[in-house]
């Protein structure tokens, strides 16, 4: 009995985690399933959302002005990406992977060459929106749906504009938004840094969340953003879903993996292996329609040597 | 309306893959044109549509549109003047996104596409109007994914769509050659309809000669690079495929080669 009540009550901070995450998915959402890229600066990017957080709230900066930074600078990096990608030609990629390592360098350089910047809840409890401590876990929770709820609700409305509109078909059909006279260069660009923006606010509350900011934080950040996008789509996806709620999926997604994370940490596996678990699982989900495919035509060549 | 002015393109330049479509090709459309366009394999009929729209830059040459001058424009700047219908049906449209979505996009061709609101009510009746004129029970299909229509509904949407803000030059791309006999043949239907009621210029590149002389005013023929034929007017009305072929030959000195013109 007394597991089950220490078990449930892993789950408030679970939660919290996800919703903090559950942004940074949204973010890979947007490049990985509306633009069709798999941009890899986003494990950088979210380190430069926490990181310009952090340091800019620790100079005493207000917060909402520390994260609008954040977002920008995340913006930023997307910008880097997307003008490797399109005007240099660099596969996306290999494009993010080279703006993920330039990253590493300027959030160093944010960090004023520490590899840590700590923002403890003790000392800047009141200059924080949200923090994990006990007493204000209701009121970060409520700031944490809120954060999440207002970044649906402005991507249902940007991409059901004209302009949102040709950043969904440039990810669809290149030709043919090309012969509709989208810029397509332009929109994969906006994409890029739109999805960053948002992972930099994930960052930028994770920062405070974590209470602190972390040079290393960011590794491996696509693999749980992918995870959780794709653990959104299996379990509540219909074909009819509308696109609010696809996004709603996806944060449901990633707090989905925070407690599947936490239920692993609690029964007591080591957490070195937690990653590689991630990964697994990611490779996973992404290899079944390929492997569905494979034997589907396995079944059909069985049936024509019948035929034959 | 369109004039391709002395073009000359080789692909692959400097390699052991170097090959010289065009040497000096060129041809004028004049308003309301409809051409048809056949040829032997490998005779540059695509590509000529393909430099046209922009997809390909040009070594030397102009291609003039209405008195514009779009040499150096890209393709996505072309394409205020230009509708396109491609042979593969899923690549005119978007397949992931409803019908409705695929046709605010052609919607917003040629206007630059801010924050408005992309489909609104109004919108919607207008694509359910041009949907009925297809005749194929679309115009209840709004919200259906484009992926899920057959390819000659797609073909058809991917037409409408070309054809809806009134492009100053409409190119088709063999867009019924992956479809089946009949499908086609309402496709073509819908197309007539669609160049008439508009009055479009339109270059049709086909394979089928009995589609080619049945429709358009106008036929070209092209054979390795070079326009051999070009009838219209009367002469083209009287057109059979036996008289079309014998005078191929006679112009080009070469046998028709287009093994599916041939078959079909």
């Amino acid at each position: 009995m007394e597991i089950i009540m220490n078990w449930l009550g892993t789950i408030p901070g679970a939660v919290a985690q996800g919703l903090a995450w559950g942004l940074m998915a949204i973010g890979v959402y947007i490049t990985f399933k509306i633009l069709d890229v798999a941009d890899l600066t986003v494990d950088g990017s979210i380190c430069t959302g926490m990181a310009v957080c952090a340091v800019l709230i620790t100079n005493g900066v207000n917060v909402w002005f520390a994260i609008l930074c954040a977002m920008a600078a995340g913006m930023l990096a997307g910008l880097v990406t997307g003008l490797l990608h399109t005007l240099l030609g660099i596969p996306a990629i290999l494009a993010g992977i080279l703006t993920q390592l330039m990253l590493w360098s300027v959030n160093l350089l944010i960090m004023d060459g520490k590899a840590n910047v700590a923002l403890s809840r003790f000392k800047y409890a009141d200059k924080v929106l949200i923090s994990s401590g006990e007493s204000e876990r209701v009121k970060s929770l409520i700031i944490l749906i809120g954060f999440c709820a207002v970044v649906i609700l402005i991507l249902y409305w940007f991409f059901g504009t004209e302009l949102g509109m040709s950043l969904r078909s440039t990810g669809c059909n290149l030709e043919m938004s090309r012969a509709q006279g989208i810029n397509t260069n332009f929109t994969k660009v906006l994409g890029l840094a739109l999805s960053n923006g948002v992972v930099a606010l994930s960052g930028a509350l994770l920062a405070q969340q974590q209470g602190a900011s972390d040079i290393n934080f960011g590794r491996g950040a696509i693999v749980i953003g992918l995870a959780a996008v794709i653990i959104g789509e299996a379990l509540f996806q219909r074909k009819t879903t509308n696109f609010a709620l696809r996004l709603l999926f996806v944060v449901c997604g990633a707090i989905i993996y925070w407690l599947v994370f936490q239920t692993v940490v609690f029964i007591g596996l080591p957490t070195e292996l937690l990653k590689m678990l991630s990964a697994i699982v990611v490779a996973l989900f992404l290899g079944i329609p390929h492997l569905k495919t494979y034997l589907v035509k396995g079944k059909k060549k069985k049936g024509g040597a019948q035929n034959a | 309306m369109l004039e391709i002015r002395d073009i000359h393109k080789t692909f692959n330049e400097g390699t052991v893959n170097e090959k010289k479509v065009f040497d000096g090709l060129s041809l004028v459309l004049e308003d309301g044109d409809f051409v048809t366009v056949i040829g032997g394999n490998g005779a540059g009929k695509s590509t000529m549509l393909n430099i046209v729209a922009g997809a390909y830059p040009v070594d030397e040459g102009q291609v003039i549109i209405d008195g514009v001058d779009v040499t150096r424009l890209p393709e996505y700047k072309r394409a205020k003047f230009i509708g396109r219908v491609f042979q593969d049906p899923r690549m005119g449209t978007a397949s992931d996104m409803w019908v409705e979505e695929n046709m605010s996009v052609a919607d917003s061709r040629g206007h630059c596409r801010g924050v408005r609101w992309a489909i609104t009510g109004k919108d919607r009746e207008r694509y359910r109007e041009q949907l009925k004129i297809l005749d194929l029970g679309l115009e209840d299909r709004l919200t259906t994914k484009m992926g899920l229509l057959s390819g000659g509904q797609r073909q058809a949407i991917t037409l409408l769509m070309a054809a809806m803000k009134k492009p100053k030059l409409l190119l088709l791309d063999e867009h019924t050659a992956a479809l089946d006999p009949k499908t086609a043949a309402k496709v073509l239907e819908i197309t007539d309809k669609l160049i008439k009621e508009n009055g479009l210029t339109a270059l049709m590149v086909t394979h089928n000669m009995r589609d080619a002389i049945a429709h358009g005013n106008r036929i070209i023929m092209m054979n390795a690079g070079k326009i051999v034929l070009d009838i219209k007017g009367e002469e083209k009305q009287k057109l059979t495929v036996e008289t079309l072929l014998a005078k191929f030959t006679e112009a080009s000195g070469a046998e028709f080669t287009n093994d599916r013109a041939l078959l079909s």
